[in-house]
């Protein structure tokens, strides 16, 4: 680390929305970390070296419990809910590994694999709406946010039919744009999700909610808060994230024709395809941490009480790891790239969402083989710097 | 090869059986454990891409005789 003049401001919008901002352009020359400063102007460190960053996100010094005293906020909206635990991705453990211990059964490996003929029909049935009714289309309301919309609520045992409630409220949830806009749908989900439960105890139903309701409730593993604060996390989580790959992995492939054709040439590169969008686009891209003691860091002191940021756009661009890292290469051998994270909370749904790309980018492609984009690349919104990165639209014409 | 498996730190990411199946599975608790007559890696490079990609670091990959 060499001292930069300024603390560079964290987070920042994106210039591209699949290129780390250009304003972090001087934390990537001062690797492994970096001083940042936040909204309120709390200054962080900021994690940016491949191998730092792997060793700190496992390290259990590091929690992730935003009701500490301290913990670091991205923004107002999301300091205005921090007195509310989250579910896994907010507690520490040991509590963390008995509310995980209740759902990986459901995330494993084999459990995506089974759930791909059913992932397939769902997209199978969007694209020939689409279809029949284009071109164009919107891309993100017409296929990219109800996949994986559709896929959680199949595995969760919410109803589909709630989906424009639900979708309204993680929206507001995670983009407010006020501080009441988060707050009010915080409330909303869980009110809406409690209900749920609460029918889900009468009639029960083959979900994994209803699962949870009748296992873990029963046997008191978890309580009714604890259930609901689970059902929250498990949806936006489901459906967010992977609308968002869906939506600026279609636009990234979309700019890259020359890739593109590879791909469409040979399907046998789709996982490899899928990692190396999920490094490039990482669009999860600020893990929050608090400092519980002293860490020694590259020759640097963290303090205890000091905040700690990851940027995993940049930290799956490190030099020393990938060659080219700007560039969208599939054959690039395993580099173990930390766009779902690392450590204990590394995300519970790699494995479905992986499943979820795959099915969904293979089919969209394979589909719509003169697929394009129906407007300007650089007149196409997408999502500011302080929440999941994404397009907000994606209009495309075939 | 000798593998092993702390299954008190696992947390059934399930990373391993991704990146090294044929070493690899997931128990119906989603831990990790070690396909049936693979205890010893079955000489799979790929068990040591499996043991990097751990989230948790649970796994540890060693010569037989170490």
């Amino acid at each position: 680390m060499t001292a930069l003049s300024e603390p560079v401001a964290f987070p920042q919008d994106r210039t591209c929305p699949y290129h780390p901002p250009a304003g972090y352009d001087a934390l990537r020359a001062d690797r492994p970390i970096s001083r940042v400063s936040l909204y309120d102007g709390r200054p962080v460190w900021l994690v940016t070296g491949h191998e730092e960053a792997r060793r700190l996100l496992a390290d259990p010094r590091l929690s992730t419990d935003r009701t500490r005293p301290g913990f670091p906020m991205p923004s107002a909206r999301f300091a205005a809910v921090r007195n509310r635990t989250i579910a896994l991705l907010g507690i520490d453990d040991p509590e963390h590994r008995a509310q995980r211990r209740t759902v990986i059964p459901h995330f494993t490996v084999k459990r995506a694999t089974a759930l791909r003929p059913g992932i397939q029909r769902i997209v199978d049935d969007l694209l020939d709406a689409m279809i029949a009714q284009g071109p164009p289309a919107e891309l993100v309301s017409a296929f990219a946010l109800p996949v994986p919309s559709m896929v959680i609520c199949t595995l969760l045992g919410v109803p589909y039919a709630d989906h424009e409630f639900f979708e309204e409220q993680s929206r507001r949830l995670l983009r407010g744009p006020d501080a009441s806009d988060t707050q009010e749908a915080r409330e909303l989900l869980e009110q809406y999700l409690g209900e749920l439960i609460d029918r889900k105890r009468k009639e029960p139903g083959d979900g994994l909610l209803d699962e949870l309701v009748h296992q873990q409730l029963r046997e008191g593993t978890l309580d009714r808060d604890e259930l609901i604060s689970l059902a929250v996390i498990l949806l936006i989580a489901g459906h967010e994230t992977t609308a968002n790959m869906i939506s600026l992995g279609t636009f990234t492939l979309l700019q890259h024709p020359e890739r593109l054709a590879e791909l469409r040439a040979d399907p046998a590169l789709l996982p490899a395809a899928v990692e190396e969008l999920l490094r490039m686009l990482s669009i999860a891209d600020g893990l929050l941490r608090l400092a519980t003691e002293d860490i020694e860091v590259a020759g640097t002191t963290v303090r205890a009480g000091d905040g700690v940021a990851f940027s995993t756009s940049v930290i799956n661009r490190d030099e020393e790891v990938y060659s080219a890292p700007d560039s969208l290469d599939f054959h690039r051998p395993v580099r173990h790239h930390v766009a779902f994270g690392f450590g204990i909370h590394q995300c519970l749904g790699q494995n479905l969402a992986r499943a979820e790309l795959e099915i969904a980018l293979s089919s969209l492609l394979g589909r719509l083989p003169t697929l394009r984009l129906a407007a300007e690349p650089d007149t196409i919104p997408f999502k500011a710097g302080d929440t999941i990165q994404g397009m907000l639209e994606l209009p495309v014409t075939w | 090869m000798h593998i092993d498996i702390d299954t008190d730190r696992c947390i059934g990411a399930g990373q391993c059986a991704l990146a090294a199946p044929g070493v690899f599975t997931q128990d119906d608790d989603g831990f990790s454990t070690l396909v049936p007559g693979r205890e010893d890696g079955g000489g799979d490079p790929m068990a040591r891409v499996a043991a990097r990609a751990c989230p948790v670091g649970a796994i540890t990959v060693s010569e037989a005789d170490d």
